[in-house]
């Protein structure tokens, strides 16, 4: 028993062996179980919905865009390129933002398979959703003040986007959430490159399911379900 | 101890630098005052009075962040540092390593804390829970960590055969606190993403609490409490199974964090069977320190360092079993993400933690000022303040997590969640208040102390003990 109470036993029973334990079986067993599971980086993570969504921007906000990012190149080819390119810069400083303002401390990322999280967010987080680049570290999050954020993309849209980070209650009456309109220059419609990006990083948020942006509304084969009913005589909808 | 009278006991003052412990204090309760205001700008948006609002600097996203880390690194950390320079060198009768590099220690650190503040407000947070700390600090807090391993590794490493409980505790802290920090910092930054970032992350989180936290607070409760009743801890053995037990099961924990995220079932399992087997050893330790209590009538209510010790070992023995439901996966689907979790982490930093450091000040300021207590109605104010408002904020905010799982597993519009939440986080700010004015009245007696003995020669103030006092010699 001596050995327990020795510098030996506590230095490195206690304070080595028993960490190394823990950290073999809650870190690196993880770690090499997803090891196969290549990160993706920002590039890698463009799809059209997200094009879809910065391309908006561009068009709704061309002055504070063209500031933000520069002038897109006539040539489709080299436009295609630019527009990539500064989409994937957008979602590494939108990215920057949220974290730097807190914002996953009021928001989670994550849809849990319990307490009827599917209907209400859409569907259940899975682990290659958060093998990228943008989720490291990883925004799970711990406390949700406000919704979940995780299948937020498409879900409003960029102007209504503006405004509520200019000011929320001016479309959400009583939210408690602080105003950042050190994201814009004087008014909700001059957002500046921080706040393009802070947009282009939420409208993101589950921009590669395939239910965007209807999440937890959504039906794969609305025209099946129809003709189902049909066939067993029950009217449509 | 210094029971053995073959060897003489070297002279306090040659083993601990008292300037050095008061300006740990001094700092602690700086940053505790800081991350008070910080707690006060975010539950006063929450309830939507913001009369600073729209200012950058004054952002209470970021200001969260700054609350969270002056508590963690700010507060408990300096303060720990202040105790360990206390107790460390009159545990081993040995100064530490060099006063130089205790310093430099002191002054590394508050450059660490007050640059994290910068960084955080200035919107360079890191997307960690409680590692925040902007990337390009947390080298340097690697290296104060190990700095501070070496500084009371000095004198430890001195001693032979087997040692008191404290020092296993702190030896394992110093071992511990290091390779945590390493691992939630770096890991999930530069290594690994994704789940396994979150599995990091969740260890991270909690080995915080468990592994730097939890070990030097009772450490120095084994050291302390022992000292203010006169008599040795009930059971020897108690100590053991409490130390190896913690040892063993806390830093397994860690995943309890992010039940039911995408991190393997088989993982969430095994952290929750060690929570609830970390319960257990928990209970062995509030046994041991309850019977050591037993039987000294009348010292809760004579001795305030002592309430101010057992409070927190109430609060520490609730929180752990508010921990052993939470962490079941039934339990967890209702109160994940409410305020449930808010209301136990309050508990934990404060209503422990910060409890027993706030009583080894009450207790040691009057020896490092020279001086009794200015006020001892001021140190009364401060502990029912204190307490009081930690029970109130973690009752509240405990009650208000079901009513908010329970909304929103029931899919009525989130904006319904939030406006019932209201009450609850106007409770949550008067508490918030209490604890503040306690802080206040604390500092204000610090301030009287300190000037009456300016202003009069110095005395030795009355124990709250006789044992210590005869360790202290003579002024």
């Amino acid at each position: 028993m001596m050995i327990l109470e020795k510098k030996s036993g506590v230095l490195l029973i206690a304070g080595l062996v028993f960490f190394a334990i823990a950290f073999l079986s809650n870190a690196v067993v993880p770690a090499l179980m997803y090891k196969d599971l290549p990160e993706k980086s920002a590039e890698e993570l463009i799809n059209g919905n997200i094009r879809y969504q910065f391309e908006d921007l561009a068009r709704r906000y061309p002055d504070s865009f063209q500031a933000a990012f520069g002038a897109a190149p006539e040539a489709t080819a080299a436009r295609e390129a630019f527009m990539n390119q500064s989409c994937a810069d957008a979602l590494r400083i939108g990215r920057k933002v949220y974290v730097g303002e807190g914002c996953w401390h009021c928001h989670s990322q994550f849809v849990r398979p319990v307490s009827n999280e599917e209907l209400r967010w859409g569907p259940v987080s899975k682990t290659e959703e958060y093998q990228n680049e943008l989720q490291r570290p990883v925004l799970f999050g711990t406390r949700r003040v406000g919704p979940d954020l995780i299948r937020e993309g498409g879900r409003r849209s960029n102007d209504w986007h503006a405004v509520h980070f200019f000011q929320p209650t001016l479309v959400s009456d009583k939210s408690p959430m602080p105003e950042y309109p050190w994201l814009f220059d004087g008014s909700p419609d001059k957002p500046n490159k921080k706040g393009l990006a802070l947009m282009t990083y939420i409208q993101w948020l589950g921009s590669w399911q395939e239910s965007y942006p209807y999440y937890e509304a959504y039906e794969a084969n609305p025209i099946l379900r129809v003709q189902n009913q049909a066939k067993k005589g029950l009217t449509t909808r | 101890m210094a029971a053995d009278s073959a060897i003489e006991a070297p002279r306090h003052e040659k083993l601990v630098d008292e300037r050095l412990v008061t300006w740990y204090f001094l700092f602690a309760l700086l940053y505790m005052f800081v991350s008070m205001l910080g707690g006060f700008l975010m539950a006063s948006q929450l309830v939507r009075f913001t009369p600073l609002r729209g200012i950058e600097l004054f952002s209470p996203g970021r200001w969260r962040m700054v609350h969270t880390n002056a508590i963690a690194y700010g507060f408990l950390a300096n303060a720990f540092l202040g105790m360990l320079h206390w107790s460390v060198p009159r545990l081993t009768l040995r100064p530490v390593l060099s006063s130089r590099l205790s310093y430099f220690i002191f002054g590394a650190w508050q450059f660490i804390v007050l640059s994290t503040a910068a960084g955080l407000l200035l919107g360079e947070a890191q997307g960690l829970e409680w590692g925040e700390t902007p990337v390009w600090i947390d080298p340097l807090a690697q290296v104060g960590l190990l700095l501070v391993l070496a500084n009371f590794m000095g004198p430890i490493s001195k001693m032979s055969g087997a040692l008191y409980v404290s020092l296993w505790y702190y030896m394992a802290a110093f071992v511990w606190t290091p390779l945590v920090y390493a691992m939630g910092n770096f890991l999930p930054e530069y290594f690994l993403s994704g789940t396994s970032a979150g599995a990091v992350g969740g260890l991270f989180i909690h080995d915080l609490v468990g592994l730097f936290v939890t070990p030097l607070g009772w450490g120095a409760m084994y050291y302390f409490v022992p000292i203010l009743l006169e008599k040795p801890m009930w059971s020897h053995g108690l100590s053991l199974v409490g130390f190896w037990g913690l040892a063993f099961f806390y830093p397994l924990t860690g995943i309890h964090h992010f039940l039911y995220t995408p991190i393997p079932m088989f993982l969430q399992y095994g952290a929750v069977i060690s929570t609830i087997a970390v319960e257990l050893v928990v209970t062995t330790v509030l046994v041991n320190f309850f019977m050591t209590l037993k039987g000294s009538p009348g010292v809760l209510s004579k001795n305030l360092p002592v309430r101010w010790m057992f409070t927190g070992m109430v609060f520490y023995g609730l929180t752990c079993l508010q921990c052993a439901f939470q962490t079941t996966l039934t339990f967890q689907a209702m109160i994940h993400f409410t305020d449930w979790v808010v209301g136990h982490a309050h508990m934990v930093m404060f209503g422990v933690f910060s409890v027993w450091l706030l009583g080894i000040m009450t207790y040691l300021f009057p020896k490092l000022l020279r001086r009794n207590w200015a006020s001892p109605a001021l140190c009364e104010w401060h502990y029912w303040l204190s307490t009081v408002g930690i029970g109130l904020m973690s009752a509240d905010l405990i009650t208000a997590g079901p009513f908010q799982g329970i909304s929103w597993a029931s899919l009525v519009p989130w904006e319904v969640s939030v406006e019932f939440s209201m009450p609850f986080w106007a409770v949550r700010l008067g508490a918030g208040v209490l604890m503040f004015a306690g802080l206040l009245a604390f500092l204000l007696n610090i301030f009287l102390t300190w000037s009456a003995g300016r202003r009069a020669p110095a005395q030795v103030p009355d124990s709250y003990n006789s044992y210590d006092a005869s360790l202290v010699g003579s002024a």
